[in-house]
């Protein structure tokens, strides 16, 4: 399979912070989910593909190209949708359009009405009088109309009404039925990406801790409940954390086959949502 | 084609996706060379991520269900019914040692077992 983005031993220092040996891939026509708590450093690994900063150490190649040598096509190639708002505060969609169409070789007037038409965007009204909603469809709306074969997404759901965040998500997967576009989608609403994501990148602490399509973290991953005298310090090794109170225990696994092998039926053993593994890998958790 | 899948099924939602297709085809809903909707198609319309609409297909292709031509998409393959109908008669004979155990075990003679199955089958 094809890869969009390739990060090879990344590492960015800052003071008192760093993203280290980052090494992940984003695979051609799908979606990767990008989750991790807040200062995991997902932005800062963002901005490294966005080449906003440049990596101390490693390389950062986009559809096979090195920003060093291919900045201008790259960048091309890629439509950024933020969360907030990106643009002139005071300028209207139209106005946008004259600055924005001009960089991009690509640029589709066409495709721009059309979007604008679709998601029922105003061109006259001032982008500070548009809602949150409506400034991420323009958002979108641009990226759209230069034909970005990679749109990265940095919290595009975030404060928005569920409503609005379903009429994405589903244009969204519209967008992904041709199979020629990728979408790196940064969030915290991690509901979002259960049924959408294709793979999902955990970020902790700087580091990469997986990057695995949706269906090998549902293989590997579960919570089991159980019986406290269940545990002890062999059967332990089998969880990544666990929670243990006066009723039981509560703990997560990677490799739930083993767990089933070692307990069969004598746990609970159920699905983990990607809230439950990130909680449990973050060590959210009293140590006993 | 049609779909359902539960949120709240224990059965993962590749699982739903591949039983059901399995069952329009066994009961002939689906015939031979009919054409399957995209993986990706698939996918947006019952809003799901394309790995896992893709992951069903792969499992039903493997099972020899379906088969895909490159560039063209998924098919109904041809059903061998002889190997179904071989396989159906093996799971019947399980079942049926099991009975025949349990029959063993309480006591129950050759006769009054064949009558109690006479009586059901008729049924």
């Amino acid at each position: 399979m094809e890869n969009v983005v390739e990060l090879k031993n990344v590492t960015k220092k800052f003071n008192g912070f760093s993203v280290n040996n980052i090494d992940f891939k984003v695979k051609k026509g799908f979606v990767t989910g990008f989750i991790g708590a807040n200062g995991a450093g997902k932005s800062t690994t963002i901005k490294m593909m966005m080449n906003l900063l440049k990596p101390d150490e490693g390389e950062v190649n986009l559809f096979g190209l090195d920003y060093k040598t291919h900045e201008k096509e790259i960048k091309e190639r890629i439509g950024f949708v933020y969360d907030g708002n990106v643009f002139f505060e005071g300028l209207n969609l139209k106005d946008i359009k004259r600055i924005v169409a001009p960089a991009y070789k690509q640029w589709d007037d066409q495709l721009f009405n059309h979007y604008i038409e679709k998601f029922d965007l105003p061109l006259n009204k001032a982008m500070k009088k548009f809602s949150k909603g409506m400034q991420m469809k323009a958002s979108l709306a641009i990226a759209l109309s230069h034909h970005a074969e990679l749109i990265i997404m940095d919290e595009p759901t975030a404060g928005l009404d569920p409503i609005f965040r379903r009429e994405l998500l589903d244009l969204l997967r519209e967008l992904m039925i041709d199979g020629s576009r990728t979408i790196f989608f940064s969030t915290h609403i991690t509901t979002d990406l259960d049924r959408i994501a294709d793979y999902i990148a955990f970020m902790q602490e700087g580091e990469l801790v997986f990057n695995q399509s949706t269906e090998e973290v549902a293989e590997n991953y579960a919570i089991v409940k159980g019986d406290l005298e269940l545990l002890d310090s062999d059967t332990e090794k089998s969880f990544v954390n666990i929670r243990r109170a006066s009723t039981g225990f509560e703990a997560l696994t990677d490799n739930s086959k083993k767990v089933n092998d070692i307990f069969g039926d004598s746990v609970l053993i159920e699905r983990a949502t990607l809230e439950d593994i990130m909680y449990y890998l973050n060590g959210g958790i009293n140590h006993v | 084609m049609q779909i359902i899948i539960s949120n709240s099924s224990k059965e993962p939602i590749y699982e739903q996706i591949t039983n059901q297709i399995k069952s329009s085809i066994l009961s002939g809903d689906l015939k031979e060379g009919t054409p399957l909707p995209s993986i990706r198609q698939l996918a947006k319309d019952l809003q799901i991520s394309v790995i896992t609409t893709k992951r069903a297909y792969e499992e039903l292709e493997k099972a020899d269900f379906i088969y895909s031509v490159v560039g063209k998409g998924s098919f109904v393959a041809e059903q061998n019914l002889e190997v179904i109908r071989e396989k159906k008669l093996k799971v019947i004979e399980e079942q049926l040692s099991a009975v025949i155990t349990n029959s063993k075990e309480i006591g129950l003679s050759f006769d009054e077992l064949s009558e109690l199955l006479e009586f059901l089958y008729e049924e």
